[in-house]
């Protein structure tokens, strides 16, 4: 036998054909997440060739994207503001229930970012090939799953043949060693990542998170750093199953039970990549020397430690342009820029241990004035486990807007935006122009750093507060 | 199902820039959409129209040479981002039939490729001459898998071979996948209850 990653054992077990060179493989799909915004065209194509949905028990569709977060739009009797938007969550609500798919609707306790809720009943688990017509389905590569976005015609494929036609990727290792210093959380560390390798480093690749640095973060940050596998280009990010992720896993409502569970920790075992396993690319970080990290530009590889300057653009088009759309200039301090709003939330920074960390830095304080701190939980199960904790309780006392679930203003296109021109520190995932609103200023920082800023109003290092 | 490419002759249109994400090729707020049709008016939305919805002067699809350009020049790791099939969706709408760039981000690749969008990645030196050339006339043959610059230079391009049977036949992938069912099928009942 040779030895074999990660990656490349998920994929073996997943070929009903292989690939040749006339031929992609036909990859099968254990689960299939669906969402209200890439799905309507594939249940419409699915209708056009009166096809059903083959594996109704793969399919798993909730409501995240285009859904409010402001709880009488949820709950109540008013109308969602966006027009298009309730259109859309009506027809994923029809098509759920024409073909038969298990849907957690507006208002289904169960609902929540698509990526945020299905690790959260066990439904994501190791070895599993998991799809869903978003590109941050690489969040659950943190289980040892094979996970990652696709288009809606491939979403159409899936709910036709439970397949997709696939050339397999090659395989990048992404070597951590040390410990993480005070301050410097899960998202920091992705960001550096991602500052490093660049963010189409990883185009044409599977990342395998490795090193003592991952094995010591626990399940909510490996989400953190496989989330962000696709800013750097890569198809899907991994980390090997271990102990860390049997413990999260058992007793979730969807994770196997009794001799069931001890056969299929037995396999997960044996899912981690082999002694001598060979990898197409590799680098090697030291998460002991990291920093907060901050970006300044417009995606999220333009990113440097809290407490530096921004580059210098040397003629470069693209920094040129995004300082002007950001309204910086080379060689500035991050450190005491103003920001005019504050993101706390996203499939990236929206579960438990992110709202912690908020509350933590907010238990006591106050948000500066003139500044809009938006809480959004992942999930209404996070919502109620942080107001279970008090963790609600601490963000109303410092004024911020504590919200129902949904992706809110990662993207603007469920109310919940940021102005023209605004600067937005936001723990999400994308700071392209336009990405929060037309003409917001997005900068991507830890759910620390977000709180840290919000109470000064300014870009604040979060060790200020520690 | 898909119009067949086999050639595509067409002068260029340039936009050099690196790292053009699928949220400029089409912003968020368009994806409430439940079809997949006139996504061409909003085809980088925030670049093309000023805040009070008129064209914006400056940018190059509302200059004269864009006009009637099927072929995208686009500088690296085009399509980045976001998962959104509206963006190969609103750049065929347009009338875009190919970009061609040094880098293209997968999935976006692999979307475009479903909807005769075809993605031509070349080498620095290509790109270059390209971006030196605004509304060069270049051909590009899906069959050889070439593209002919206008100084009689041809520079190969590497297709997947199955997608390549897919443009110059007009044929969809699904039809394939839905033949392999019985294999599907078979696959299913040796590794049922695995996870």
């Amino acid at each position: 036998m040779t030895a074999s990653t990660l990656f490349e054992k998920v994929w073996k077990q997943h070929e009903v054909v292989p690939e040749t060179p006339a031929t992609p493989a036909v990859l099968y799909i254990d689960l299939h997440l669906v969402h209200e915004v890439t799905s309507p065209q594939a249940f419409s194509l699915l209708r056009s060739l009166k096809l059903p949905v083959r594996r109704t028990d793969r399919t798993l569709a909730t409501m995240d994207h285009s859904t409010p977060t402001l709880t009488d739009q949820v709950f109540g009797n008013v109308p969602i503001t966006v027009d298009a938007a309730a259109k859309q969550v009506r027809q994923l609500e029809q098509n759920a229930a024409d073909f038969g798919v298990e849907l957690f609707g507006l208002r289904d306790a169960r609902r929540g970012i698509v990526h945020v809720i299905s690790p959260e009943l066990g439904a994501s688990r190791p070895g599993m090939t998991i799809v869903c017509g978003d590109s941050h389905t690489s969040t659950h590569g943190a289980f040892g799953a094979l996970a990652f976005g696709i288009g809606s015609t491939e979403v159409g494929h899936v709910l036709a043949t439970q397949c997709l036609l696939q050339r397999k990727p090659r395989c990048f290792a992404i070597n951590v060693e040390g410990k993480l210093p005070p301050g410097v959380t899960a998202k920091d560390l992705i960001l550096a990542i991602i500052g490093k390798v660049g963010v189409s480093g990883g185009t044409g690749h599977v990342l395998e998170y490795r090193g003592s640095t991952i094995r010591a973060l626990s399940m909510d940050e490996r989400m953190t750093i496989c989330n962000m596998s696709i800013e750097a280009g890569a198809r899907a990010g991994m980390v090997a199953p271990d102990e860390v992720t049997f413990a999260y896993l058992e007793g979730k409502p969807r994770a196997p039970q009794g001799a069931d569970w001890d056969q299929s920790v037995a396999g997960w075992k044996t899912l981690a990549s082999d002694p001598g396993a060979r990898f197409d690319l590799s680098v090697d970080i030291d998460a002991s020397a990291l920093e907060p990290m901050i970006t300044y530009g417009t995606n999220p590889g333009m990113v440097v430690p809290i407490g530096g300057s921004i580059p210098d653009s040397a003629g470069d088009a693209v920094q040129d342009k995004a300082l002007g759309y950001m309204g910086f200039r080379g060689g500035e301090a991050m450190l005491g820029k103003p920001v005019n709003t504050v993101f706390i939330g996203s499939c990236t920074n929206g579960r438990l241990e992110d709202l912690e960390a908020a509350a933590r830095v907010l238990k006591g304080r106050k948000v500066a004035s003139g500044v809009h701190l938006l809480i959004v939980p992942g999930s209404q199960k996070i919502r109620r486990d942080a107001e279970a904790a008090g963790l609600a309780d601490v963000f109303r006392a410092a004024g911020a807007d504590w919200r129902e679930s949904g992706c809110s203003m990662c993207l603007g296109m469920n109310g919940d935006t940021v102005g023209a021109g605004q600067y937005s520190l936001s723990t999400s995932n994308r700071n392209f122009e336009g990405r929060q609103g037309v003409g917001a200023r997005t900068l991507l920082a830890s759910p620390l750093t977000a709180a840290a800023s919000a109470v000064r109003g300014r870009i604040t290092d979060p060790r200020d507060f520690l | 199902m898909m119009q067949p490419l086999r050639v595509l002759r067409s002068r260029t249109l340039v936009m050099p820039l690196a790292n053009v994400d699928t949220d400029q090729i089409i912003p968020a707020r368009f994806l409430t959409t439940t079809t997949n049709e006139g996504l061409g008016k909003q085809l980088f939305a925030d670049w093309r129209y000023l805040p009070d919805g008129a064209p914006n002067p400056d940018f190059i699809l509302n200059k004269a040479v864009a006009r009637d350009c099927r072929i995208l020049v686009a500088g690296r790791n085009f399509g980045c981002g976001s998962s959104r099939e509206h963006a190969p969706w609103a750049l065929v709408d347009y009338g875009i039939q190919a970009v061609v760039s040094t880098e293209i981000a997968d999935i976006f690749s692999s979307n475009a490729l479903k909807n005769g969008l075809l993605p031509v990645v070349v080498d620095e030196a290509t790109a270059a001459w390209l971006i030196e050339h605004p509304g060069a006339d270049v051909t590009i043959d899906v069959e050889s898998a070439t593209l002919a610059l206008p100084t009689g230079a041809s520079i190969a391009f590497p297709i997947e071979a199955f997608s390549r049977h897919c443009l110059l036949n007009g044929v969809d992938e699904l039809g394939y996948l839905q033949s392999k069912l019985p294999d599907i099928e078979r696959f299913e009942a040796e590794r049922l209850c695995r996870h």
